[in-house]
């Protein structure tokens, strides 16, 4: 039994909640920058000052004040061992950086883990929102919220000019990044993703993998998100993401279905193979295994595959991953080990829910 | 010419080492050379967008001069030499003290200078009553222009409100 809620389950509470356009559309993510206007940012701040920041951070939650938007509960990093900061981080709930670098670093908690409040971070308050498929705008209302609470009780940095003062100048202004996790197989398979997502880079987007910045697009899984944060307003920036995302959920479907229409049996042995891979080997990588869940993911929305749940595959991404494996056998593991109980795990996870 | 490491794929990195006057020269691929951990200058070991940023901030042809070195943040302490290696600044009071070389990076990097979205309630109260009337009169233009005159003289009057707020 694990000491804290978050590492009992790898499925978070928001993620079993149905979102629209979920078929291709994971998760809508905000995240929030903001620093105190007295106090150095983390990378320059005294342990005494970081200290300060982190206390009276935590004070604002503590203090119940957010209680109306998801009964948040506090940690500290320093409270946490090693395996259960590798597990909040597979579950996007804290930064690498967070988990490695901070001093005095803190997390608030939203019981759904539908909110998740880093502090000491880069900046002094990072404040994210994820909600289920393709809901943009309304993360950045909940999070927009969340910032409004905390304005009243701490001074931000703010500036005329330049709005928001953060640690990195690509942040600067508004301080928001606002992402789309995008399931993009038929425009792999049909090989149709090279051209769009250049295209998507020159209307000031980024593409990233899973795992954020630095991270490879494994598993066909794409996260778009703003890069200009100056000069242009928070709805201007969150219409921008929306249209482009849409433009891009449209094409993935139309590709789907032509996959179906043209290749169905093609696409059903694909589908069908790499579900019996996963239902049957005893050895699996962490690569195969996210290119294995997303065919089966996609025979999911293709009506191939009626007797898989979505919520497992959903649930096996974060399970599968380093912390999460070693967390479940209460152990270090070696690479091979590791490659074995990803293997026994996603087995009787596929045999149990048939 | 073939990776001497592993001799199947061909060599792209070429090393030159000399070492009390002893040269020895290595030629291996990229794969190989990641194995033995040897540092590959401009490779994606440690590469952050902090390294491209400092880029950036470097890449100014007036910069060349005494200046850019003595330019320091009074607050924390913090030069534009250090900021232009780390890529990030020190404490809030850093954009005010290198201001001056400011906008040609956001620029660079945003496409803009100035701050167009939300404001905060307390500290920018008369900010963000500015940016109000502003937003107002942009729609009061267009809505005239759709020649939708009834609810043009309602925004009309709420504008007047909120100058007369400003002003007292």
């Amino acid at each position: 039994m694990a000491k804290h809620k978050f590492a009992e389950h790898a499925l978070s509470p928001w993620m079993k909640k149905d979102g629209p356009e979920n078929d291709v559309v994971l998760s809508s993510r905000i995240r929030i920058a903001r620093n105190m206007r007295n106090y150095p940012f983390p990378l320059l701040a005294t342990a005494d000052q970081s200290q300060n920041t982190m206390e009276q951070l935590l004070s604002i939650a503590e203090s119940g004040r957010l209680n109306g938007l998801g009964e948040p509960a506090a940690y500290r990093l320093s409270e946490l061992t090693e395996l259960e900061k590798l597990v909040l981080v597979e579950k996007h709930l804290i930064s690498p950086a967070l988990a490695g670098e901070s001093r005095n670093g803190a997390l608030i908690l939203g019981r759904n883990e539908d909110i998740s409040i880093m502090i000491n971070e880069e900046d002094h308050l990072r404040i994210q929102c994820l909600y289920p498929g393709f809901q943009i705008r309304e993360a950045w209302e909940f999070a927009s919220k969340i910032d409004d609470i905390f304005e009243e009780s701490v001074d931000y940095a703010f500036d005329e000019k330049y709005g928001y003062l953060t640690s990195c100048p690509t942040n600067v202004g508004t301080g928001i990044r606002a992402s789309v996790m995008m399931h993009l197989p038929a425009l792999v398979l049909t090989g149709q993703i090279n051209r769009i997502l250049s295209a998507v880079t020159q209307v000031g987007l980024a593409v990233r993998g899973l795992y954020g910045e630095g991270s490879e697009a494994t598993g066909n899984l794409f996260q778009v998100s703003n890069q200009i944060t100056l000069g242009q307003s928070e709805s201007e920036i969150i219409d921008n993401l929306h249209a482009v995302a849409r433009q891009i959920i449209g094409h993935e479907q139309a590709a789907r279905e032509r996959l179906l229409k043209e290749s169905r049996t093609r696409v059903e042995d694909r589908v069908r193979r790499s579900y019996g891979i996963l239902s049957y080997a005893s050895i699996m990588d962490s690569k195969e295994a996210s290119q294995r869940l997303s065919d089966v993911r996609l025979g999911v929305h293709l009506g191939l595959l009626p007797e898989v749940n979505r919520d497992v595959l959903n649930e096996l991404i974060v399970l599968t991953q380093p912390g999460f494996l070693q967390q479940q056998s209460g152990e270090a593991l070696t690479p091979e080990q590791r490659d074995i109980a990803r293997a026994r795990i996603i087995r009787s996870r596929l045999a149990s829910q048939a | 010419m073939q990776c001497q490491e592993c001799g199947n794929r061909p060599a792209t990195l070429h090393f030159t080492k000399i070492v009390n006057g002893e040269k020895t020269e290595l030629h291996i691929c990229e794969f190989c050379a990641r194995e033995r951990g040897e540092l590959i200058p401009g490779t994606s070991s440690g590469f952050s967008i902090h390294n491209l940023l400092s880029g950036l901030i470097d890449f100014d042809p007036a910069s060349a001069g005494a200046k850019q070195q003595t330019l320091r943040c009074e607050m924390c302490g913090m030069t534009y030499a250090q900021f232009s290696k780390m890529g990030r600044f020190g404490c809030s009071h850093c954009y005010k003290h290198f201001a001056e070389r400011l906008d040609p990076l956001l620029k660079r990097v945003h496409g803009n200078t100035v701050h167009v979205g939300k404001v905060p309630k307390r500290v920018g109260g008369q900010v963000r009553m500015r940016r109000e009337i502003d937003k107002l009169k942009r729609e009061l233009q267009s809505r005239i222009e759709r020649e939708d005159f009834e609810s043009a003289a309602s925004l009309r009057d709420r504008i007047r409100d909120l100058e007369r707020e400003i002003g007292s």
